[in-house]
């Protein structure tokens, strides 16, 4: 691309031209390199619409000025600018503008990227990605990113439990917009109470992450961003239907109220309808239920002056009703004629951030978050009762600048959390509920330091202080570096510490659909008896992007190491009728290793391997031994193919997901009757779901999809079902899919102005 | 006397003249500049934007190719605009107001080595 260059003679006016006038010529250098006189180039004072033409032979002449530019500009020529100064004869010449319009390819930021420059091992998954998945929640969201694993929903909850680098839900810190969401008696159904639409983005860090936003995290962090007022369209409606009777309704209302004020209202319901026993145990495969999610967003924003404001208000009420499909609620509720489970949620939550950037140092800014929640969940599981009440409130004030420059930025900011328990327990079937309401509370400051050298080094070390009144007081600090060898490889290495208490009723709940008796065996610490989990999370991850026969490739290989300092060990192998909480004695490491390959065949057609290894090991009371329910060995493949968009806004996109888990160890069941006894290992299972959506016009697209299509179900799900009142049922051990195979159609419809 | 008046008259004149230079030099803390800085590549963005950092208050200093310039933020109370054309030029790049050393803009990487404004 040649540049053209202005050629400019500079005659200084000795000839008794008036000191006050600026002269000159302006010529067309033509193809055969000739200069002409051009006639009719504006010759304009620069910003203003002031100035002169030039006549048939190029000249112009105008009224001089102080401390101004001249543009000359000729349609299908390059603008030239030039300084004058007083007493100038100018000669300009003008070359054609050849230069191609520069075709804007808008390349579309990638769904699922990897972020190489941050030096924390963060994956974002943008909104484009979590329409593949066949519904509906956040919990369903993560399909298709192999850095988390999707676990099954047991028959009675219906929830599906997430894990990163092998380690459950509870060791990840879920923060809506920053401010921890999924925690406390929310810990293991939260995920299930986002709709999927309401989501604008996910950052997915592995490792213990940053100390901003608390102490909780040690395998992971994820936050998740929902969809924001000012950019939201007017109008949007979701509706979904499936094979195993559920229906979704989604509908976004936006309306921007003034240059400053813009607010959406989201409304979400849900409902299962009918009964499904696949399996034919007698028992529900699917829960029956109807929720009903109502969010109101305002935003605030007023850019010159530097302020952002956010306001949240939201209500949510969810019914579940599971177990035997002769249970009859008002009848048989708490009685032994046939085993049911009703688990009630009603949750509200108000929150407030305040933004502040100071406008002339961009750099520097305040955040002020406050959110308030009230999360009530009433249950039970056959004869056995667990109620929870929690109220919340969480405070954080973060103050953003730099230390010299850019390349040195700080944050710094100060905590307030309450939380306050009303919980009562059955920890045997049937008999006397045991209390355990409580309340807690803490303070905390961090300092996290990022440090880049624009180049091939970035580093963010962060250390936080906190007083909690049950896990005492405590330091957790964190560092993450990145470095980048050479174009295209990208090194990253984390350490950190978390602290957390377990809420071991909410977090296992699951387990009260059996008959095992709930024991904690310590009673000396101040969290159910029991010390806090406190762990150490280490990991390096390397990437390196090349071409593969012409085409984008990456590899990426993980490696992250968590090890418990104390854990409260959750115990299913000592004795099929019980579990057993204890602080651990002795070790416990979760050791992952994660290996990827990504293809893009062309932009719009893309493929993501990924081989997982996880070595998890725990001191039992009966010894060491690795975790039950969790594949040794993971295998996953996604195809990803879109078509181009046409200029009526059609498209076809088509995606198809493969997981294969490895064998998993049972939980002991060696004691029971043969017949109530399961194997020690699971089969491998090998698990696809696949989707094609087809847009008509940007307004109005519609998907079908199928999930678990090679229709594999885990047979004997529950033991004893058929006895579920006695001393052997058991319906938590699922290490696969109860339902079978699951088709889905949905559409959607936008209004976009 | 009159050596008196000369003496009075030069302070007088002293004195004024820095009141003046007090007048007009307002520094602010945070100052944004836009200068144009030639460069041609990612590569150039580095060593352009290092050599921004390099010196003592600039805050905040980001160059676009598509633009070729270059926005900075400096603490006028600490350094000036001119002090960040030096810099950038004496890394080899060329702005409006400084020009790089030959032998340095000799020395750039070739995919580095813009077209370089000649004027007399």
């Amino acid at each position: 691309m040649k540049k053209y260059l202005i050629i400019l003679f500079v005659l200084l006016g000795f000839y008794g031209f008036s000191q006050q006038k600026i002269r000159g010529v302006v010529y067309e250098n033509t193809e055969d390199d000739k200069n002409l006189p051009l006639l009719g180039v504006n010759v304009l004072w620069e910003g203003t619409t002031e100035g002169t033409q030039t006549d048939i032979n190029g000249k112009f002449e105008l009224d001089y000025r102080e401390n101004a530019q001249l543009v000359f500009s000729f349609v299908g020529m390059r603008t030239e600018t030039v300084a004058v100064t007083r007493g100038q004869e100018l000669t300009v010449i003008l070359y054609p503008d050849n230069m191609i319009e520069a075709i804007v390819i808008e390349r579309k930021k990638a769904n699922l990227s990897r972020n190489k420059a941050s030096a924390l091992n963060v994956t974002t998954i943008s909104s484009g990605e979590l329409l593949k998945a066949a519904c509906c929640n956040l919990s369903e969201a993560f399909e298709t990113n192999p850095s988390i694993d999707v676990n099954f929903s047991d028959a009675v909850t219906g929830n599906k439990q997430i894990r990163m680098l092998g380690l459950n839900s509870p060791y990840i810190l879920i923060a809506e917009e920053n401010i921890p969401a999924v925690r406390g008696a929310s810990q293991a159904t939260g995920l299930n109470f986002i709709p999927g639409t309401w989501v604008e983005s996910i950052q997915v860090t592995k490792g213990a992450g940053s100390v901003v936003n608390g102490y909780e995290s040690i395998s992971g962090q994820i936050n998740y961003e929902l969809l924001k007022p000012m950019n939201d369209i007017p109008l949007f409606v979701n509706a979904y239907a499936s094979t195993d009777s559920r229906y979704e309704l989604n509908t976004h209302i936006n309306k921007k109220v003034s240059d400053k004020w813009a607010t959406t209202l989201f409304l979400h319901g849900n409902t299962r309808t009918s009964e499904k026993d696949m399996n034919h145990d007698h028992f529900l495969d699917n829960p029956l239920g109807k929720q009903i999610n109502v969010l109101n967003r305002w935003q605030y924003t007023n850019a010159e002056k530097g302020w952002v404001s956010f306001l949240n208000l939201r209500y949510m009420n969810d019914e579940k009703q599971s177990g035997s499909v002769y249970f009859d609620k008002d009848r048989d509720k708490l009685t032994t004629n046939y085993w049911g489970s009703e688990i009630l949620t009603e949750k509200m939550d108000a929150s407030a951030k305040v933004g502040y950037v100071f406008p002339d140092a961009p750099w520097k800014s305040f955040g002020f978050q406050n959110s308030f929640n009230s999360h009530n969940q009433d249950s039970y599981f056959g004869l056995r009762e667990f109620n929870i009440h929690q109220k919340s409130f969480y405070s954080n004030l973060i103050y953003n600048s730099i230390l010299s420059n850019t390349l040195h930025k700080f944050s710094t900011g100060l905590n307030f959390t309450y939380d306050g328990y009303d919980e009562q327990v059955d920890n045997l079937s049937g008999t006397t509920m045991t209390d355990f309401s409580r309340k807690d509370n803490s303070v905390g400051t961090f300092f996290e330091y990022t440090y880049d050298n624009n180049d091939d080094f970035s580093l963010v070390a962060g250390v936080r202080l906190d007083n909690h009144n049950r896990l005492g007081t405590f330091v957790t600090p964190r560092i993450h570096t990145r470095y980048t060898p050479w174009a295209g490889g990208t090194l990253k290495a984390s350490v950190g510490r978390g602290v957390r208490s377990a809420n071991i009723f909410a977090e296992n709940q699951h387990l009260f659909a059996s008959s095992r008796e709930f024991k904690i065996l310590n009673t000396g610490g101040k969290i159910y008896g029991l010390d806090p989990e406190v762990a150490w999370n280490y990991g390096v991850s390397v990437m390196q992007n090349f071409k593969l026969f012409g085409k984008n490739a990456e590899v990426i290989a993980d490696f992250y190491r968590t090890d418990f300092e104390n854990q409260v060990v959750v115990d299913l192998y000592a004795n099929p009728q019980e579990v057993l909480f204890y602080n651990l004695d002795g070790s416990s490491f979760a050791n992952s290793f994660q290996l990827e390959f990504n293809y893009e065949i062309t932009h719009h057609f893309n493929i993501r391997t990924a081989y997982k290894y996880y070595d998890i090991q725990t001191d039992y009371l009966n010894g060491r031994d690795s975790k039950p329910l969790q594949a040794k060995h993971r295998f996953f493949a996604n195809i990803g193919y879109e078509t181009h968009v046409t200029d009526k806004g059609k498209q076809w996109k088509f995606d198809w997901t493969m997981n294969v888990l490895g064998k998993q160890k049972l939980p002991y069941t060696g004691s029971n009757p043969l017949a109530y006894q399961a194997r020690e290992f699971s089969e491998t299972l090998t698990l696809m779901n696949a989707q094609v959506t087809h847009s008509f016009s940007p307004v109005f697209e519609v998907y079908v999809g199928g999930e678990n299509i090679t229709n594999y179900q885990q047979d004997n799900a529950i033991i004893d079902a058929h006895n579920p009142f006695g001393t052997y049922f058991d319906s938590s051990m699922i290490y696969g899919p109860v339902f079978g195979s699951m088709y889905y159609v949905g559409l959607r419809f936008k209004i976009d102005k | 006397m009159k050596q008196l008046i000369l003496i009075l008259a030069l302070v007088f004149s002293f004195a004024s003249g820095q009141a003046q230079e007090k007048k007009d030099a307002k520094k602010k803390k945070n100052v944004e500049h836009v200068i144009s800085v030639n460069g041609n590549c990612e590569m150039c963005k580095k060593r352009i934007e290092k050599a921004a950092y390099s010196v003592k208050g600039v805050k905040s200093a980001q160059w676009h190719q598509d633009h070729q310039d270059m926005h900075v933020i400096i603490d006028e109370t600490k350094t000036s605009i001119d002090e960040v054309h030096q810099a950038v030029a004496k890394a080899g790049h060329d702005t409006k107001k400084a020009k790089a050393d030959d032998k340095t803009y000799e020395k750039l990487h070739h995919c580095c080595q813009y077209e370089r404004l000649k004027d007399n």
